[in-house]
């Protein structure tokens, strides 16, 4: 055993990557040996610790002390002062992780953590996931363990049926059924699969499981093959996320390695592998049909169901697809039993979910919440709330797929059902904050941007539809929309809906629906006023200059790429409205608030 | 693998390196790193601690640095929390007084008087 009188623990999830926790570690490793430290502290790159916004996050032990916003010229002096001198440095310290008296608070007592529940990211920011044995040390393949050893098939689909686990991939089936479904369905041949194809815009939940804690969906997927009788499993994963894949590789490696996958696991006779399969980053190809027929080596395109996965999946064999982060449930209710995960969340929706907090928020990042809790505990309390003190006006969860919550439900405990009930979904767990300055047909036009681009053509509903759609809400955004208009786009929404082959065009319409059903005044304010209420669509907006404030200090005037603005100096000046191209370089450089945008 | 008892044997091993990480429960040996500690030789003594617990495989000890405590005069200086016990600050602290602290103090809950802050006054007087 190696002991280390310290641990340096550094995300090295794509959000802090990003900010450079690469070079931080580099020079972490550096500096430990200019100090000759390198035998007594252990540096660690681990996996998302949630708090992304703040990268790159470094957490030292055994003091827990929390650093934020490390760059790699404040690393010689983490070194020199703590490591080396046990002061902690505190203006790199995350600033709610100390109590008054500077005494360090463990992870629970901060504000971002107290609300959560950890159970599928439980070990992301802890172990490094690229070591096989730190998964183990924290419980990691005893679940499988015990499934091979002390349980029948039937009895692990009992316990995951018991628990109430359903997918968190977004529609929310119940995973045990599903599971069941799997183990009935006749064949010899069956495969285990699991959809790491992470697509909606912002959503970034399975990517920070598989590259925080991989092996704990290995597991579960091996668990789900003992339970429905398969020796092979497919990641379905986006070349998109390269960390993701070669954390992945490497924990496939190691658990091939140990006989934790391959033949005879635990010398029960049982057997099962898994391979990768990497998709271009087709958004259809998260839809399950695309999916598999992706895997086969096909074009991903969907076909009609049934047949189900179940009955006629990959390769023509019954399959079992779930989502990454219902897998990673998987082992804790194994592990703790039904009745443990049963007592989180709410009556109809057990458990916690994920979601991937973006937008007008304080604390970009991955949070995990139980079940239950209130989308204004989520904003304000896990997420620090919205940056300037701007007012909240929705929530948009489940990407193109979903829909909005408006501040009148703000207070409703967020699960499967609550959420349909108001015209959104969960989701995969996308949650995009939306505030004032935002326009909501704006938002929709963007969403149905997004799936007019991923349509995939197949069927006409979708390929033809969606194109319409678009094309009215840009119509609307540009000032040509009329009322008639938004009675289309109701019309077109739900016919889409009705007839589309697969998921994608079944949901394409929601954004726009929802938005209608909540944020009607501001479509109508776009086509009977030609208004922009929040002034982002730019053709609705019209630049003028208040005569009162205006100084005619000639500074608007000089800035103007187009010179539509003149007058004498001294002197209110004028914009010429039919030269204004709306580019706001006037109002930017106006010191005397003179300029308005309505 | 083969049986679950190897799983265990990987799971407990891997876990002494990691309970670092867990919590910050038990004993906590502190060494005085500040210039003045560093300079009168804190280092070596900090090292010989990890190396005497290495050595015995004691669990749930925790070594780490402080600051300057105020009398540098009397440095290398090392505090010892055990649960539940009085803070002991042990002064001119050498590598050699290691071991005899660990198997008195740190695995039989006998601090050693002498090498103590009180101890060494006393001895000078």
């Amino acid at each position: 055993m190696e002991l280390y009188r310290s641990h340096v623990l550094v995300c090295e999830g794509t959000g802090c990557h990003c900010s450079g926790s690469a070079e931080v570690i580099e020079t972490f490793k550096e500096e430990l040996k200019k100090n000759q430290l390198e035998n007594e502290i252990k540096v660690v790159s681990t996996g998302c610790f949630g708090l992304c916004e703040i990268g790159p996050i470094v957490i030292v032990y055994p003091e827990g002390a929390f650093y934020s916003g490390v760059k790699k010229e404040d690393v010689p002096e983490i070194v020199s002062e703590h490591l080396l001198k046990g002061r902690l440095v505190k203006r790199l310290l995350y600033h709610d992780s100390i109590s008054d008296s500077d005494v360090v608070k463990s992870l629970d007592e901060v504000e971002f953590y107290k609300k959560q529940k950890r159970v599928t990211l439980r070990n992301c920011g802890v172990i490094n996931p690229e070591k096989i044995e730190e998964y183990i040390a924290f419980d990691g393949y005893r679940a499988l363990g015990k499934a091979l050893t002390e349980m029948t098939p039937l009895e692990v689909i009992e316990v995951v049926k018991k628990s109430g686990l359903r997918g968190r991939g977004g529609a929310g089936f119940p995973t045990g059924r599903k599971w069941e479904f799997a183990h009935n369905a006749p064949g010899d041949k069956k495969y285990v699969c699991c959809n790491a194809d992470e697509g909606d815009p912002g959503a970034f939940m399975d990517r920070s499981i598989l590259e925080g804690d991989p092996h704990s969906v290995l597991e579960a997927m091996a668990i789900a093959g003992y339970a429905i009788g398969a020796d092979q499993g497919y990641i379905y994963i986006r070349a998109e996320y390269p960390i993701a894949v070669k954390r992945l590789t490497i924990a496939i490696q190691q658990a091939r390695e140990l006989g934790l996958l391959g033949k005879n696991i635990f010398g029960t006779g049982f057997n099962f592998d898994i391979e990768l399969r990497l998709g271009a980053g087709a958004f259809v190809c998260g839809e399950e049909t695309a999916l598999m027929s992706s895997i086969e080596g096909k074009r991903g395109e969907p076909r009609p169901r049934p047949p189900f996965p179940a009955l006629k999946g990959v390769f023509g064999k019954p399959t079992l697809l779930n989502n990454v982060e219902t897998y990673a449930n998987i082992p804790q209710i194994i592990l703790n039993g039904p009745e443990w995960f049963a007592s989180i969340g709410t009556e109809k929706s057990k458990g916690t979910k994920v979601f991937a907090l973006g937008g007008k928020i304080n604390n970009t990042g991955l949070v995990e919440i139980a079940m239950g809790t209130t989308l204004r505990e989520i904003i304000y309390e896990i997420g620090g709330g919205i940056p300037g003190g701007k007012k909240f006006k929705a929530a948009q969860t489940g990407g193109p797929s979903g829909g909005c919550i408006p501040a009148e439900h703000l207070d409703m405990p967020i699960d499967y059902d609550s959420l349909t009930e108001i015209g959104s979904m969960m989701g995969s767990g996308g949650m995009i904050v939306i505030d004032e300055d935002n326009c909501m047909v704006d938002i929709a036009r963007f969403f149905l941007d997004f799936t007019v681009d991923e349509s995939c053509g197949k069927c006409p509903p979708c390929r033809i539809g969606t194109k319409r759609m678009l094309e009215i809400l840009e119509r609307i955004t540009q000032g040509k929309g009329t009322e008639e208009d938004i009675d289309n786009l109701e019309t077109l929404a739900k016919n889409i809906k009705a007839s589309a082959l697969c998921g994608l065009g079944q949901t394409a319409p929601n954004p726009v629906l929802s938005t209608l059903r909540y944020f009607r005044d501001e479509y109508l304010a776009h086509v009977r006023d030609k208004k922009c209420p929040a002034g982002v669509c730019q053709a609705l907006l019209q630049y003028t200059i208040v005569k009162e404030l205006c100084t005619g200090c000639t500074l608007c005037s000089k800035v103007c790429p187009v010179g539509a603005i003149s007058g004498e100096r001294k002197q209110p000046f004028t914009i010429d409205q039919d030269k204004c191209i709306k580019c706001g370089a006037c109002m930017e450089k106006c010191r005397f608030k003179a300029i308005e945008k309505r | 693998m083969k049986s679950l008892q190897e799983l265990e044997e990987i799971r407990k091993k891997t876990l002494e390196s990691l309970y670092l990480r867990k919590d910050r429960a038990g004993t906590r040996i502190v060494v005085g790193m500040a210039t003045c500690g560093i300079a009168a030789g804190a280092r070596p003594v900090l090292l010989a601690f990890l190396e005497e617990i290495k050595k015995r495989n004691i669990k749930d000890v925790t070594v780490t640095q402080t600051g300057c405590i105020g009398v540098c005069r009397l440095e290398p200086m090392v505090e010892v929390y055990l649960p539940g016990q009085e803070k002991v600050t042990y002064v001119n602290m050498t590598p050699d007084k290691v071991a005899r602290i660990v198997a008195q103090h740190i695995v039989n809950g006998q601090p050693v008087t002498e090498y103590t802050i009180g101890g060494q006054q006393k001895k000078n007087d």
